[in-house]
């Protein structure tokens, strides 16, 4: 597939695939995005490098996916912007379904706190050097991850504790 | 000036029931505890146009124990539940309870994981109002039959 880039994203795909061709898998567009895949492992300093280097200042958004794969079954997404270049990049990142762990950015951007909070939540993904990391929606002791595909609708019964609704008794 | 004067020397009887519920009734004071798009309708229910205060119900008040009637307006996810349900149990008896809208009635369109399928799962509703928002008519409707429920029944008993 021919990519239709930018001449900014240009420049960012190919300083990237330079500068951490280890890490670097592949670019694709999709909808008139652009998704650059990369490995978990250098995280932290690609991020750091998009940020101080090519300008990407704004972490727009952290989600996850369950793709319900065999291989590589869960996906996080990072969606950075660039006011100056006045570009969107989504970066991404795939984790395998048992142990799916990876480094935090909270490093880069101390607003991917709350936002790998949500990942964690909702696929159980879990973040390397998080400074607080713990649930942000469901009840600290809850057992199960929403939105992976395996979990049902409405829940599982009985999951989550409803207050006692018989009058209190002397 | 008051009563006396256009009665003169007589006298009224009543009974302590109806007395008392009269007076409930026609102050029954709401704790809105409103949770999403359905306080906008209590808003106006309590606003000049729709006038809650014609049913003596125009005090809204931020503390359970100084309320009556809660009106539980917007949908209840399972945090919020022991919160409501906390605010419940501080309301002095007797109370009730006016579940608003879809939502707070059965969970309406949020079909899912993280919201209580109606509040009457961990409150005694007495009444129950359709729509989604429901127009202030409908709370107003509501109210009225709160009113009803009040009035018909036995608020003194015989303590033995």
């Amino acid at each position: 597939m021919d990519l239709e880039l930018s001449k900014t994203l240009q420049n960012t795909v190919d300083k990237l695939s330079e500068k951490f061709a280890d890490s670097f898998v592949k670019v694709y567009q999709s909808t008139g995005d652009t998704f650059i895949l990369v490995e978990p492992n250098n995280i932290v300093d690609i991020c750091r490098y998009l940020k101080e280097e090519l300008h990407y200042i704004y972490l727009n958004d952290i989600f996850g996916i369950d793709r319900f794969t065999s291989e590589d079954r869960f996906e996080v997404v990072y969606n950075l912007v660039s006011l100056r270049n006045r570009e969107k990049l989504f970066l991404k990142v795939r984790l395998p379904e048992e142990e799916p762990v990876m480094d935090s950015i909270t490093d880069v951007w101390q607003s991917a706190s709350w936002m790998e909070r949500e990942v964690y939540d909702m696929f159980g993904v879990k973040f390397n050097n998080h400074p607080d990391f713990r649930r942000i929606y469901m009840p600290e002791d809850y057992d199960y991850y929403p939105l992976r595909k395996e979990f049902p609708l409405l829940g599982i019964p009985g999951s989550i504790e409803l207050p006692n609704s018989t009058p209190d008794t002397e | 000036m008051g009563i006396e004067s256009s009665l003169g020397d007589g006298f009224l009887t009543t009974k302590v029931d109806a007395l008392t519920n009269w007076a409930r009734s026609n102050a029954a004071w709401p704790m809105p505890m409103g949770l999403a798009c359905c306080a906008i309708e209590m808003m106006a229910f309590a606003g000049p146009k729709y006038d809650a205060a014609r049913f003596g119900s125009e005090v809204m008040r931020f503390s359970p124990r100084q309320s009556d009637v809660m009106i539980v307006a917007g949908w209840v996810n399972y945090k919020m539940a022991h919160a409501i349900r906390r605010i419940w149990d501080q309301m002095p008896d007797p109370k009730w309870c006016i579940a608003m809208g879809a939502c707070a009635s059965t969970g309406g369109m949020h079909r899912c994981y993280g919201v209580v399928q109606g509040c009457d799962n961990f409150l005694p509703v007495d009444a129950y109002i359709s729509g989604c928002p429901p127009r202030p008519d409908a709370l107003l409707h509501a109210l009225m039959k709160i009113q009803d429920k009040i009035r018909t029944e036995h608020s003194v008993t015989l303590d033995t």
